[in-house]
């Protein structure tokens, strides 16, 4: 996982990584792949089609799964497939939009931090604890407050307790591939320190991090579905898993496959997103990739 | 003329302790210097020092000048970040003691060797590749395609430091600067490097600064030592003076064991029996 395990767990061993646990990763990565490609599929084919309009409220309510409601109604009477459709969109773009502003302004940070005095980093550290001990509901609650509650409202939220975990991830490793060698000899030959950060600290802090960024796409899911769930996600009439699954709540017993189908979907989801992460490292660091 | 003039120097750490206090040597144009301590006697802070790459919360005074023909005379010691990326690679370039990691892992050596002649030299496209593929022959690595395509953990450990003086050498400098080039590796290996670097640096006329512990092997490629302890120059001359006649204890030390080791060596390997 680190930079210096990366390194050290070099090339002799190149004929043993053919052990089962290697094999197991691309087993995993490939059901994550399957996965979450559903889902992105689903997300897809909502924006050109769905089997009733979102709004549609003339079917019965609470319907059974049947025809033509292949998975029953609301409590409102809209068709709960479509609703699912629609709430898998929001569920891709509550992770991809977080992962994108947390990652975005997290990794600049930390590099800053990283490449920062020690004054200064030291600054930017407390200010980074700060932020992490802040609850990302009470942040939420908070941009909820300063404008509407909204599918944005939420990823802001969330990318912004996002980025200080991505943040004071990245100052460690860029500190850490700083501290290299190599760095060093490369600064020798003339590298001036954008070029630096170009060509050997981000290449070097990738593998850790994008492994660390797609499980945060998994939490962020989580936590607007959460948020959503507290009236802090995507307003009605967009569907949101969490809020489908606290409408659905009151009548469970009578319909029981409105609770369970959007709680399904979000576990499938993070279930997916997790295992991809678990076999990015190996695509993303070619020290562990076999050769030959 | 000399090509390297350090005077006075003194690099003191950041909490006020001097690592290396009033040291002066120069080195000609085409010369040959050997630095010789033990670990911590401040001779590779020495090399970082002429970079101009001192680590964070060290300062230096004193003077170190760089005079390269066609660059003027150039004061390192306090010069900005843009005038010493100028000098780097062109004027002086380092080798460095442990070769995997003075590679970036996730680099192609390919693309590593290129960095300083794309940079430098403003080489591109087919022009870059040929002269990597020539940086590489010229250190006598075979197969230079295949090892343009590798990362660094897929080649030997000799490989990679032959590919380090490679990347080292690409710009021609007018000093090359070797901080132990040879301790990380074995000893069969060690003999090939160092003909290599000593046949290359005649090659190009240029100079040599050779950092060690092991007076044995810096009285071999150089013409001129200087003995570290403790950050202050204990003993300097021509490598026979100082083998010949050490005057310092430490010195005297240093010689006696460097002649055991000699001897144990010689009977070890002929200087080009090695794995070819």
């Amino acid at each position: 996982m680190s930079v210096e395990q990366a390194v050290v767990g070099a090339p002799e061993e190149d004929g043993a990584k053919t052990t089962p646990r290697h094999v197991s990763r691309s087993v995993t990565l490939t059901i994550g792949c399957v996965l979450v490609g559903v889902i992105v599929i689903v997300a897809v084919v909502s924006l050109f089609w769905v089997p009733f309009a979102p709004e549609d409220t003339s079917g019965r309510r609470l319907m059974p799964p049947g025809l033509p409601h292949l998975l029953g109604t609301d409590k409102l009477g809209r068709d709960l497939l479509t609703q699912l459709m629609i709430g898998a969109r929001i569920a891709l773009a509550a992770g991809a939009g977080s992962v994108v502003l947390g990652g975005v302004i997290g990794i600049a940070a930390g590099l800053a931090a990283g490449f920062a005095t020690r004054w200064l980093d030291d600054v930017v550290s407390a200010l980074l604890d700060i932020l992490i001990a802040f609850p990302t509901l009470l942040l939420a609650m908070l941009v909820a407050a300063t404008q509407a509650a909204s599918l944005t409202s939420a990823i802001v939220a969330i990318g912004l307790a996002m980025s200080a975990i991505v943040a004071r991830l990245t100052r460690v490793l860029v500190k850490r591939v700083l501290a290299q060698d190599f760095i060093t000899a490369s600064r020798t030959s003339g590298t001036s320190w954008p070029r630096v950060v170009i060509e050997h600290v981000l290449p070097n802090i990738w593998p850790t991090l994008s492994v660390n960024l797609a499980l945060q796409f998994g939490l962020a899911v989580l936590a607007e579905a959460s948020l959503s769930y507290l009236g802090l996600g995507a307003p009605p009439p967009n569907a949101s898993w969490g809020r489908m699954l606290q409408e659905a709540q009151a009548s469970v017993f009578i319909a029981p496959v409105g609770v369970i189908a959007p709680g399904v979907l979000i576990v499938v989801l993070v279930i997916g997103v997790n295992l991809i992460a678990d076999g990015f490292r190996d695509v993303a660091d070619p020290t562990r990739r076999r050769r030959r | 003329m000399s090509l390297l003039e350090v005077s006075g120097l003194r690099v003191r750490s950041g909490d006020g302790r001097d690592l290396i206090s009033d040291l002066s040597f120069t080195v000609d144009a085409g010369g040959r210097f050997g630095l010789i301590g033990e670990s911590g006697s401040g001779k590779s802070l020495t090399a970082l020092t002429i970079m101009g790459l001192l680590p964070p919360g060290m300062t230096a005074s004193g003077s170190v000048a760089l005079d390269v023909p066609g660059m003027g005379r150039t004061e390192i010691v306090g010069a900005g970040e843009r005038l010493l990326n100028r000098l780097r690679g062109r004027a002086a370039s380092v080798v460095f003691q442990e070769p995997l990691t003075a590679l970036d892992p996730l680099m192609r050596i390919g693309h590593q060797v290129a960095g300083p002649l794309r940079r430098i030299q403003g080489l591109r496209g087919r022009a870059l590749r040929e002269a990597v593929t020539a940086a590489l022959e010229e250190v006598r690595l075979a197969e230079p395609g295949r090892i343009a395509k590798a990362y660094p953990h897929e080649i030997s450990g000799g490989q990679r430091q032959r590919v380090a003086i490679a990347m080292a050498l690409a710009c021609r400098p007018a000093l090359l600067i070797a901080d132990e080039p040879t301790t990380a590796l074995d000893v069969t290996v060690q003999a090939e490097v160092l003909a290599l670097l000593d046949g290359l640096v005649s090659a190009h006329s240029m100079a040599l600064l050779f950092i060690s512990h092991d007076l044995a092997v810096v009285s071999g490629i150089t013409d001129h030592v200087l003995i570290l302890k403790d950050g202050v120059a204990v003993e300097s001359g021509a490598v026979l003076d100082v083998v010949n006649g050490p005057r310092h204890p430490y010195a005297r030390e240093l010689v006696e064991s460097a002649r055991e080791l000699d001897a144990a060596l010689d009977g070890l390997n002929a200087p080009d029996g090695g794995t070819r």
